[in-house]
């Protein structure tokens, strides 16, 4: 049975639903109990599930997700909700020292199976710094596994696999995606491995996830208007890769672009870039193009953050270049 | 025919056939195949292009008498008189 | 520009044998190119009308780039090429009159021309007025994608050739699969060339002594360091043969007389069909027999210096035809004409080093041939024969093989092959 909601209601379910169907789940976070979470995901469930369960912790992201991280090694499965991305680097040595690596430093007699959620991405104006898109950081970490759900479908059906997972899995939420609505199957499951194609096409491969799926699903819309078919290639899973997906959809289309929120240097595009090189380079009928932030620190009025993010036109016009079309559509 | 005629056909022919060879300085006697380093060839090329223009016959047995300057002259002059 | 040999880099363009406009066949001659190994007539593949020289005497072109561009025949390729041809220049041709650029077809075309062809000519000749520098310039290397690059690798088709639909003009993999390139042809038709009036200056012929040496110097090094040679070598009594010849040359003018080089010859490539490892290229480390017996002929220059341009089809020429292929092509090597195909096709070399050479030759091979058939001069040897030992006529035949091909009892059977078909001179 299928619904329409939003983002934001389905990542609130999908904790909802975590939480009923099993006690070891619990979830803390900053201003996550009585006020219903930053982005509204946890409203409601300090009054269902009781202060034990839904926690509000200090402004100290390296000591509640150092508590998140010792409650999953010591049974639970803790959801931890750090308000952005920006302020995970204060749980940095949490996170990459101790989660990511406690299973291979105890010879595997512990696992971390915490899930670590957090918004990520500019586009409401919050400025440079709650507006960063370092999703590449935690992708570089060995001993993660990183989800980026850009459709309401996987930021429900994500949760209930990440918290099986006996890792640490971190889990990225757009800010831009929480008001955008979308159809939710809340029986279907999805993997935690595979990219998914969001549109088929055979001219050109946009690869992008996260809230930037959206622009270039829009930019390819109106490439086709132009004749040019693009197929979309939503990652899902930002770590590990799913190579073979991409892989093979440039191997047919000849031609990609990598649209990544993230800044230009040392970005996921930069590495997607990397290993369209390594495995089809005789394939290409282009050099691999990337829309990328303009890097700089995310500037707060409304035109400057607009014109340092990756937007449709840039979108259209990266595809355009790698088909050897000059300038605006016809 | 003059020996000079003959003479200055025999040396047009062999230029034409062998325009890569200097004939400055080779005596009358000289063996052109060792001088001018002529090649089995050269040689039959040579007596083809004389016998058609000459119209002399030249047996294969004769080829031998046509590898020296002098020695051509003089076979040539007896066998076109002959004629 | 087309490959003469593995070390060529570049060629100097000498003259032109055609203008634009005229139409040419396969194997037509239509330029002469000056290479290490001398002034090779350079051999069209395809068939068309010519629409622009892109390159002038003197033009140093790299091996690959275009020279000249050709409007193919219309039946395939008119729609494509036409389109390719027209865009710029066709403003510019309404504006002045054809007439005054379009090059005087022959009164009398030899080839029926489909109605279809005359138009696609005519469409695409105004094209033939601008001769850009910029696109005749060599130097640069063709803007191509990956992707088009394997599949002209795989096709073997010039990119050189091939406009660019890519990013900045790039050739990319449709431009290759859609183009029509043009491709060594073997086994072309020659045709009468065509000459024209106006060749510009006045052409350099013959061969660069220095030049040869070092094209000499890198094929021989590069056979001594990556074939394993094996020799051998076999004394074949001629008495048969040259008793033959001689009563055959006897009754003969001699534009009609026989060399007995042309006996060694003709059974070395009878033998060769029995044999075919010994005729062929070893390449990427691997043999391919040649489809056809094609000979090396070994010709030294007077002062130093070898060439070995083919002779075609030897095991199917009679010895007169034979005969008159190797005079002609001995004279052109003389003259400082050889062709292009001359230097392309042979898969194995025969030298032979006539009446005042040596008993044996031990050869190198010519890569990527895969052998070399040795004769020494034909003489009166002392011989043991079924009346004790006489003076007969022999010659030493020695074969020079790739290990990596063959082995030395096929190479054995080879020669005593020759050596049996030469003890039957009238079936030669």
């Amino acid at each position: 049975m299928s619904e329409e909601i939003t983002y934001r209601e389905a990542a609130g379910a999908a904790i909802h639903d975590a939480m009923a169907a099993d006690p070891r789940v619990f979830i803390m976070g900053e201003d996550v109990g009585h006020y219903g979470g930053t982005y509204a995901v946890t409203k409601g469930l300090l009054e269902t599930f009781g202060p034990e369960r839904v926690r509000d912790t200090p402004l100290s992201e390296s000591g509640f997700t150092g508590a998140g991280i010792g409650a999953a090694m010591g049974g639970m499965r803790p959801i931890v909700e750090i308000m952005t991305v920006n302020f995970s680097l204060l749980a940095l040595d949490q996170i990459v020292n101790n989660a990511a690596t406690l299973r291979h430093m105890s010879g595997g007699q512990f696992n971390v199976p915490v899930v670590i959620r957090m918004a990520t991405g500019a586009g409401r104006q919050l400025a440079a710094q709650h507006s960063h898109s370092l999703e590449n950081w935690y992708a570089h970490v060995p001993g993660l596994r990183v989800l980026a759900p850009a459709t309401v479908q996987d930021v429900y059906s994500m949760l209930a696999p990440a918290l099986e997972d006996p890792d640490p899995v971190i889990l990225f939420e757009h800010v831009m995606l929480y008001n955008r609505k979308g159809t939710l199957d809340r029986s279907a499951a999805v993997d935690l491995r595979s990219a998914a194609i969001r549109r088929e096409g055979r001219d050109i491969t946009l690869i992008s996830y996260g809230g930037s799926l959206w622009k270039t699903l829009e930019a390819a819309a109106l490439l086709a208007e132009d004749g040019i078919e693009a197929e979309v290639v939503d990652l899902r899973v930002l770590r590990p890769l799913d190579a073979d997906t991409f892989l093979s959809s440039v191997r047919k289309t000849r031609r990609a672009v990598i649209v990544d929120e993230g800044w230009r240097t040392g970005s996921l595009a930069a590495e997607i870039s990397a290993q369209i090189m390594e495995e089809v380079f005789w394939e290409l009928d282009a050099p691999v193009g990337r829309v990328c932030s303009a890097e700089v620190p995310i500037p707060y009025p409304r035109h400057l953050e607009e014109a340092a993010l990756p937007q449709v036109p840039a979108i259209i016009a990266a595809a355009r270049a790698a088909l050897g079309k000059q300038g605006e559509p016809a | 025919m003059t020996r000079d005629q003959l003479r200055h056909i025999f040396i047009e022919e062999l230029m034409s056939i062998a325009p890569d060879i200097d004939l400055d300085g080779v005596p009358d006697t000289a063996d052109l195949r060792d001088a001018v380093d002529l090649d089995s060839m050269d040689i039959m090329n040579l007596l083809i292009a004389l016998h058609q223009r000459l119209g002399v016959d030249i047996p294969e047995a004769d080829a031998i008498k046509l590898t020296t300057l002098g020695g051509a002259v003089a076979y040539l002059a007896e066998r076109s008189s002959a004629t | 520009m087309p490959s003469l040999g593995a070390d060529m880099d570049d060629g100097v363009l000498v003259e032109w044998d055609v203008k634009p406009g005229d139409r040419v066949s396969r194997g037509d001659i239509v330029a002469v190119v000056e290479t290490q190994k001398g002034a090779i007539e350079i051999e069209i593949f395809e068939s068309g009308t010519i629409t622009r020289l892109l390159a002038a005497p003197g033009d140093t072109i790299a091996v690959g780039a275009p020279l000249a561009e050709l409007d193919g025949p219309a039946a395939t390729a008119g729609e494509t090429e036409a389109a390719k041809a027209a865009p710029a220049p066709s403003a510019k041709a309404a504006a002045e009159p054809a007439a005054e650029t379009l090059p005087e077809r022959p009164a009398a075309p030899t080839i029926e021309t489909p109605a279809v062809a005359a138009t696609a000519r005519e469409k695409t000749a105004p094209a033939v007025e601008a001769a850009p520098a910029a696109k005749a310039a060599p130097a640069g290397r063709v803007r191509a994608s990956p992707a088009a690059r394997q599949l002209a690798a795989e096709r073997g088709i010039d990119l050189a050739g091939i406009q660019g639909t890519g990013p900045d003009g790039a050739v990319v993999r449709d431009d290759v699969a859609g183009g029509k390139a043009p491709q060594p042809a073997p086994g072309a038709r020659p045709a009468a060339p065509t000459k024209t009036a106006e060749t510009t200056g006045p052409a350099r012929r013959g061969f660069d002594v220095d030049e040869m040496r070092k094209a000499i110097a890198a094929a021989m090094s590069r056979s001594k360091r990556e074939i394993p040679h094996y020799y051998l070598s076999h004394t074949i009594d001629m008495r048969v043969a040259s008793g033959w010849l001689d009563e055959l040359n006897a009754q003969r003018p001699p534009e009609e007389r026989v060399l007995i080089g042309m006996l060694l010859l003709k059974a070395s490539a009878l033998a060769l069909t029995r044999f075919p490892e010994f005729n062929g290229r070893y390449e990427n480390e691997a043999f391919a027999p040649a489809p056809a017996v094609h000979i090396g002929m070994a010709v030294a220059m007077r002062g130093g210096g070898l060439v070995a341009p083919a002779l075609h089809d030897v095991d199917r020429l009679s010895l007169e035809e034979l005969m008159a292929k190797a005079r002609d092509l001995v004279a052109r090597v003389r003259s400082g004409r050889l062709r292009s195909s001359e230097f392309t096709d042979a898969g194995i070399t025969v030298t032979s080093l006539g009446e005042r050479g040596v008993d044996t030759v031990f050869g190198v091979i010519y890569p990527p041939q895969v052998a070399i058939v040795g004769f020494g001069t034909v003489a009166m040897r002392a011989l043991a024969t079924e009346n004790g030992v006489d003076a007969v006529p022999t010659v030493c035949a020695t074969l020079a093989a790739d290990h990596r091909v063959s082995d030395g009892r096929r190479g054995a059977l080879f020669l005593r092959e020759i050596d049996k078909l030469l003890q039957v001179p009238e079936a030669l």
